[in-house]
């Protein structure tokens, strides 16, 4: 059972049939019993799909207000006022900030996290794979409030100079434009929320690397691969799917991601100029909620900032759902 | 698999010794390159692990040492000086905890309960679907949905319930694909036994398989609890923080672990502060891992017996 991500083997692994217990009401007798406790499983995961959309509705219903009232374009504007008669406020910045970050994580966090999987499946020496693999574990029980602290006052002096010479390097590309930002830039977070995601990654992959076929691994030893063209050949091809769901919920929680980043984040001045550098400082969408927290004194001020995390909502629900597709596909083949 | 590695060597040796199948430089070279990425990459993984702990240890460690931060709280001190403990916030971790698990657990079990032992058809996807959903909702839209329905609309204020409320939200979905995967080990022959000796479904469930699974749905609980205790985001926009112990989750501030730590953090220039911070944030460190550390324990020793 994968512990940190919520999904588990059982999910990821192809089994004929998932030895489920008799078919449906069939064994239900029918009696006052059998209906109460039905009727109470039954309406807990009613509940559970009535808090779902509620969240939705609920988001959308103290959203539009504020939207109705916004005098900017809200998908393309880069201000934020969200006070007073004329409220001017957009999210490209956010969200430009947010996609970014993710996607210098995954990055980092997919090729290294496979590569911890495989190292813990494949290569580690048998007295080290469990250790091994709880150490990583223990990644994910940090609370991300110490990543926040930890990120601010130890890790960034030791990023700093690895922004410089990129800047002084790669500084003609404008993705690494010099931006004399020394807080915390994209790119810094993108590295702090490479090391949070990364066990995440490699607790999933793992589990699917585990339970490739002996016989794939075997066949593929006998003719001769080395164990590197064995895991090539036999490992990756069948934990791919497994790996791409990883990575989707990876990038899910590095998107929705909130107290680390509102620690790091550098804020940009109201009406400093845009650059499309990694260098930049900016706003996620939840750093921006989190950081704004006491202004929620009036319903519009609320409501803007409920538009904004209601597009963090989609984001991170279409990321989930493409996840959660990948791995019904999957299922669909091998059964 | 480690029988396949032996076996691996083994065969390769063979082959060695006798010349065939020796793989070819280059090839033999991408095999031993392979391996050394693979190392790199492990001991990368760990380089932040043991840098953050020690970052903590070192800085926090000898305020928990003191009785005083076990038994005091921040009333009455000011950033600038050192003193107090950290009682009142350790407390409102716990009680906000603890309020969650009471109204999750029951939510998530009855929900796998439905999805394996009930659940066929379209109405199972859906929920099985919306708890995938639930998984990837994002701490801080939870809080907003939560400020959104207890304050601006209910029009209460910002208590520790609400943050309980919000924590349940994210609580759910770990408890639920936990609580799963344990009722989907129960032998089905357990089942079958009960039914043909007459035993209605709900009492097969009830008196069988929950018994049964009991070991691993703790373990699902104590994890989801290490999970939701470390959150933050809906104790900034919920739960304010007071240096008084506050035990009414209902009226008036309550402390928390990470709120201290966030109060803390505002004040950079003060020596003291920045102790209690890493103090507070040794202390979560603490909680986290006894919790995941008993939820591993509860595994061990009383899994599902196959």
């Amino acid at each position: 059972m994968s512990t940190i991500t919520g999904v588990t083997a059982a999910d990821e692994t192809p089994t004929p049939s998932p030895g489920s217990p008799l078919g449906g009401d069939a064994a239900g007798t029918g009696r006052l019993g059998d209906r109460l406790f039905g009727g109470a499983a039954r309406g807990a995961g009613l509940l559970v799909i009535a808090l779902v959309t509620l969240i939705g509705v609920f988001l959308l219903w103290q959203a539009v207000p504020a939207l109705a009232r916004n005098e900017a374009n809200f998908l393309t504007s880069r201000e934020w006022v969200v006070a007073g008669d004329h409220p001017r406020f957009g999210i490209v910045e956010l969200l430009w900030t947010t996609v970014a970050s993710s996607l210098i994580a995954m990055a980092i966090a997919v090729p290294v996290g496979v590569c911890v999987a495989l190292f813990i499946t494949q290569y580690a020496p048998r007295w080290l794979s469990r250790p091994a693999a709880s150490l990583v574990d223990l990644l994910a029980a940090v609370p991300s409030i110490v990543y926040g602290l930890w990120g601010v006052l130890t890790f960034r002096a030791a990023v700093l100079p690895v922004e410089q010479f990129l800047q002084d390097k790669l500084g003609w590309f404008p993705l690494f434009a010099r931006t004399g930002i020394s807080g915390g830039t994209i790119f810094f977070i993108g590295i702090v929320l490479a090391i949070m995601v990364l066990p995440i990654v490699t607790a999933l992959s793992r589990e699917v690397f585990a339970q490739t076929p002996v016989t794939h691994k075997e066949g593929a030893l006998a003719l001769g691969a080395t164990r590197w063209e064995m895991i090539r050949t036999a490992v990756l091809p069948f934990g791919r799917p497994g790996v791409i769901s990883a990575s989707m919920l990876a990038l899910g929680r590095a998107l929705g991601e909130t107290i680390a980043v509102t620690f790091i984040v550098s804020t940009l001045a109201r009406g400093s100029d845009w650059s499309f550098s990694l260098f930049n400082g900016g706003e996620t969408f939840a750093s921006r909620i989190a950081n704004n927290a006491a202004e929620f004194d009036s319903p519009q001020k609320t409501g803007a900032f409920i538009a904004a995390g209601l597009v963090l909502f989609i984001l991170t629900f279409i990321v989930n759902a493409v996840a959660r597709v990948v791995i019904e596909r999957r299922k669909a083949f091998t059964e | 698999m480690t029988t396949t590695d032996t076996h691996a060597d083994a065969a390769r040796a063979t082959l060695l010794t006798s010349g065939l199948g020796n793989p070819s430089r280059g090839r033999a070279v991408r095999d031993q390159l392979a391996r050394v990425v693979m190392w790199l990459a492990f001991l990368l993984a760990v380089i932040p692990l043991v840098w953050i702990l020690w970052t903590v240890v070192s800085q926090g460690a000898h305020l928990l040492l003191e009785s005083k931060w076990w038994t005091h709280s921040q009333r009455g001190i000011t950033s600038r000086y050192p003193g107090g403990g950290a009682v009142h916030a350790i407390q409102g971790t716990l009680i906000q905890a603890g309020v969650t698990a009471l109204i999750a657990v029951p939510i998530a079990v009855m929900t796998a309960i439905y999805l394996v032992e009930y659940g066929r058809g379209k109405f199972a996807k859906a929920v099985s679907f919306m708890v995938d959903i639930l998984t990837g909702i994002p701490s801080i839209v939870a809080a907003l949905f939560i400020y959104a329905l207890w304050v601006t609309t209910l029009g209460f204020q910002r208590v520790g319930f609400a943050v309980s409320l919000s924590l349940v939200l994210l609580m759910i979905p770990v408890v639920v694909r936990s609580t799963e995967e344990m009722l989907k080990l129960v032998p089905n022959e357990l089942r079958e036994a009960s039914y043909a000796l007459g035993v209605p479904k709900w009492k097969t469930i009830v008196k069988v398989v929950l018994p049964t699974a009991f070991s691993g749905i703790v373990t699902g609980v104590l994890l989801g609890l290490a999970r939701v205790m470390g959150e933050t985001a809906p104790l900034l926009i919920l739960g304010p923080y007071t240096k008084s112990i506050a035990v009414d989750l209902f009226s008036g501030l309550m402390p928390t672990l990470p709120t201290m730590i966030n109060q803390d953090r505002t004040e950079l220039g003060q020596a003291a502060a920045v102790e209690r911070m890493w103090g507070a944030a040794m202390t979560l460190i603490l909680l986290v891992l006894l919790l995941n550390l008993a939820g591993r324990l509860v595994a061990r020793f009383g899994s599902v017996k196959k």
